[in-house]
């Protein structure tokens, strides 16, 4: 990148974008190539051909046809040249590679949602791996936005009732800019995300425990969380209403009654067991329908998930 | 005067009758006048004011600019007047600028004609817009319009405020827009003076029948839309919103396939205006007058088959991309064929650099920028990074608003000896004119750079990194106002001087330029036949009929 190409454009941190960059660069030499001859051809006509008296007299000049052809071919040329070029790059940004890992961004006034292939989900922080191709599956659920990243060149809208995508290779570690280009409202300029280049260690931190925020969340608000994301909500209400499976409210500490006859007292392992083994003990009067949760929640997460279910007094 | 007109046997005197500023005199008769010079100058001036109340909210928008966050107004607030400046200045000033104010004026004098072939209509086209502008404003009173001048789904048919009557009234001024378009076609097929050909035509007459058919069969399909919407708004009908059915995109191609040839009635109008003023001050003959008069039409046509390059990032098939991006390029020919055969124009004549003819070259120079530009946009790669961002904002600037303002001041500083019979402060119009063009280019000029490096358009709140492009903007917004404000005043001017005596000033070889300034009210004294082609500056006109047109 030269001083002109840095001063126009902002860091090139994907692989898409050395292809706009190039083309790029190129319409800028072209327009003020163009712009220089326009104007000096003006310029000097009305220097050199200034009006001397009212008694001048200029050639009859209609038209002049071998110009004429000049002047239609070369900027045609030109600009078919320009067309495939473009075509190249944007047939390039619109076919993602079958093992590109795949992101759901969900759009909504004014934030953007990501959900990974684990189920894990972010609020306006984006983590990907470096180097690693990587699909976003979009859409909205309310009015029009955009996903624009100006460091990957790369924009795409994104529209309620249907999914539209996007793929890139990222190449430079630390954090880029996303910006929604679509005007949405009030909020319109603060629609923004930050999306997190890691290496292969960080990404695999990320996905771990989870990115920054949620490593750094106190456990009753990390538990609460996955409590209304994870699906308990559906079963197990926190207020002491019978739902499907035995309220939270105020279980920290008494003792279940299981099917097998047997009282269970609801302490940390407990807990632990009924959320990775959800068979071991079926509380009396319910059904064993709770699916395991092997796998799909971080260590943090149950600790979470327990002293969540403890705060529930 | 006598050797390029001859007067039938029943033409009168206008010096019997006054001029039609005067004759009739008393503003009842101007409001109920078919007079399509009179009409003319009701449209200039309404412009003139929308023009001001438009700029004043683009200043409102470059204050607050000034600073990331809140400088001056609410995110709310200013969204409001980024939709009402976009609504007025489209709607109300740069779509009927030159056709119906300089248009109107010129058109029927330029051809020979006592008047457009429709009066009444003409007329009636200018109460529907002084209608359609008071509905515009009234949505000020009904808690404004927050979509932007766009009105895109589903965001217009689920924000509220005063959107369906700000969508009524774009309706309402699209048949004004129809209407004029009606009457041009009209009277170029059906009034052009006796022994006037198609190719005898002045080519700002060919301009205007470009425009005017762009206006009669794509503002149709913007009516239609904007009913649409209000359906859906009103009677919850499920046309764009997914919510009840609809297609969102679907909204953007309807609109565009309107708005996007509306670009060209834009521009169109201020080539027309070039093709006059390049000749008339270079006292030479145009270069290639078919070309120029062929390239309005091919800009006319191409201009229907472009509008999905709008939406290349929308989530449209790449093949659909593909082929957009491959038939917006060619709308570059003949927009370059333009500028070259008005260059060649130039190159050899004997060229006087008067108000106008620097507001000519300023043109030439804006539209360079602006068309250049367009090749970024076009350009599906580039397009993808560019797309919303200020890049777009200042490419549209500089070829709508740049090049249609140019276009309009060139074309009123040559036509205002014709209008009033005066000519003004050619010092001061000739500063008016630089300050202008200095302005334009200092507040649009950053904009290209704030686009390129990623600050989207509709922005309230913007990154700090983006402040000193944004000031640099705003300040080139002051001289920019300062500029027009000028050349408004020394026009203005110009009123305080005695009537007469500039018949033609600039020793035009166009027909208008054969009859009194200001004119009488059937503009000439008897038919005028033209002796011979409108840019002959030969010592010894050829007569028409002896040699065409060629090129």
């Amino acid at each position: 990148m030269n001083w002109f190409e840095r001063f126009l454009l902002p860091n090139a941190a994907a692989t898409h974008a050395s292809d706009v960059d190039g083309l790029f660069m190129f319409i800028i030499y072209l327009t003020i190539f163009f712009f220089f001859f326009n104007a000096g051809l003006t310029f000097y006509a009305a220097r050199r051909w200034r009006r001397r008296s009212p008694n001048d007299v200029t050639p009859h000049v209609t038209h002049n046809t071998k110009l004429e052809l000049v002047w239609s071919i070369i900027p045609l040329l030109v600009v078919m040249m320009i067309f495939f070029w473009g075509f190249k790059g944007y047939v390039k940004a619109a076919v993602a590679p079958n093992d590109a890992t795949e992101i759901v961004v969900t759009a909504k006034k004014w934030v953007w949602q990501f959900e990974y292939p684990d189920g894990t989900r972010t609020l306006n922080d984006l983590h990907v791996p470096l180097n690693k191709p990587v699909k976003l599956v979009m859409h909205s659920e309310d009015v029009i936005h955009s996903f624009f990243v100006p460091s990957f060149r790369l924009k795409r809208d994104v529209i309620p009732g249907r999914y539209t995508q996007l793929w890139f290779t990222a190449t430079e570690p630390g954090v880029q800019q996303v910006f929604c280009a679509e005007y949405c409202g009030k909020g319109h300029s603060d629609m923004l995300a930050k999306i997190h280049v890691d290496t292969d260690e960080q990404y695999e931190t990320f996905l771990r425990e989870g990115d920054e925020q949620v490593r750094q969340m106190p456990l009753p608000e990390l538990g609460r969380q996955v409590y209304e994301n994870k699906g308990c909500a559906t079963c197990h209400s926190i207020d002491g209403t019978r739902g499907q499976g035995p309220s939270w409210k105020g279980i920290y500490g008494q003792v279940h009654m299981g099917t097998d006859g047997k009282g269970h007292l609801v302490d940390e392992n407990y807990i632990r067991e009924s959320i990775l083994y959800p068979q071991a003990v079926i509380v009396q009067g319910y059904e064993p329908i709770m699916p395991t949760f092997q796998g799909l929640l971080r260590e943090r997460e149950i600790l979470g998930v327990i002293e969540y279910i403890k705060s529930l007094k | 005067m006598a050797n390029a007109l001859s007067t039938t046997a029943t033409g009168h005197s206008a010096h019997l009758h006054g001029d039609y500023l005067d004759d009739p005199p008393g503003l009842r008769s101007w409001l109920t006048t078919v007079d399509h010079k009179r009409i003319g100058l009701m449209y200039l001036w309404s412009v003139t004011f929308f023009m001001i109340v438009g700029g004043l909210f683009a200043m409102l928008i470059r204050l607050e600019h000034l600073t990331p966050g809140r400088t001056i107004m609410s995110a709310e607030q200013y969204n409001r007047v980024f939709t009402l400046h976009g609504a007025v200045m489209v709607f109300l000033v740069i779509i009927p600028a030159i056709p119906a104010a300089l248009g109107n004026f010129a058109l029927p004098l330029l051809l020979g004609a006592r008047d457009v072939a429709f009066p009444r209509i003409n007329l009636m086209s200018l109460y529907l817009y002084w209608t359609g502008a008071l509905m515009a404003l009234g949505t000020l009173f009904m808690g404004g319009v927050d979509t932007g001048w766009t009105f895109y789904t589903p965001y217009s048919t689920t924000t509220g405020g005063g959107v369906t009557l700000m969508v009524l009234a774009a309706f309402v001024l699209g048949f004004s827009s129809i209407f004029t378009g009606v009457n041009f076609i009209a009277t170029v097929h059906k009034l052009r003076a006796p022994g006037m050909g198609w190719f005898d035509m002045p080519l700002f007459c060919w301009g205007m029948y470009s425009t005017a058919l762009i206006q009669i069969l794509a503002t149709p399909v913007l009516g239609i839309t904007l009913l649409l919407l209000v359906m859906e708004r009103v009677l919850h009908i499920g046309i764009f919103d997914p919510q009840l059915g609809g297609d969102p995109v679907l909204f953007q191609h309807f609109f565009w396939f309107y708005s996007h040839p509306a670009v060209y009635i834009m521009i169109l109008p201020a080539m027309a205006v070039m093709s006059e003023v390049i000749p008339t001050f270079s006292h030479k003959t145009i270069f290639g007058y078919k070309a120029i008069a062929f390239s309005s039409v091919a800009i006319a046509l191409l201009g229907f088959l472009v509008w999905a390059h709008h939406m290349f990032v929308a989530g449209m098939s790449t093949y659909a991309g593909a082929i957009f991006s491959f038939l917006t390029f060619f709308i570059a020919i003949p927009s370059a064929i333009k500028v070259f055969n008005w260059i060649a124009t130039m190159w050899q004549g004997s060229i006087e650099l008067r108000t106008p003819m620097l507001y000519a070259i300023a043109f030439l120079l804006l539209f360079t920028i602006g068309g250049l530009t367009g090749l970024f946009l076009a350009s599906l790669a580039t397009d993808v990074h560019l797309h919303d961002t200020y890049f777009v904002v200042a490419h549209f600037h500089f070829v709508m608003a740049g090049s249609n303002l140019f276009g309009l001041l060139a074309g009123l500083h040559y036509w205002w000896p014709k209008m009033y019979g005066r000519l003004y402060n050619e010092t001061l119009a000739s500063l008016g004119c630089v300050l202008t063009f200095i302005g334009f280019n200092a507040t649009f000029l950053p904009q290209f750079v704030l686009g390129s490096r990623g600050m989207p358009r509709r922005y309230f709140n913007y990154l700090p990194q983006f402040q000193a492009l944004h000031v640099a903007s705003t300040i080139g917004s002051w001289i920019l106002a300062a500029g027009l404000f000028l050349a408004l005043a020394t026009l203005l001017a110009s009123l305080r001087r005695p009537k007469g005596m500039v018949d033609n000033p600039w020793g035009g070889k166009t027909l208008e330029w054969m009859t009194s300034s200001p004119p009488p009210t059937h503009n000439f004294e008897g038919q005028p036949l033209p002796q011979h082609g409108p840019y002959d500056y030969r010592p010894v006109p050829v007569p028409l009929g002896v040699e065409r047109h060629e090129g």
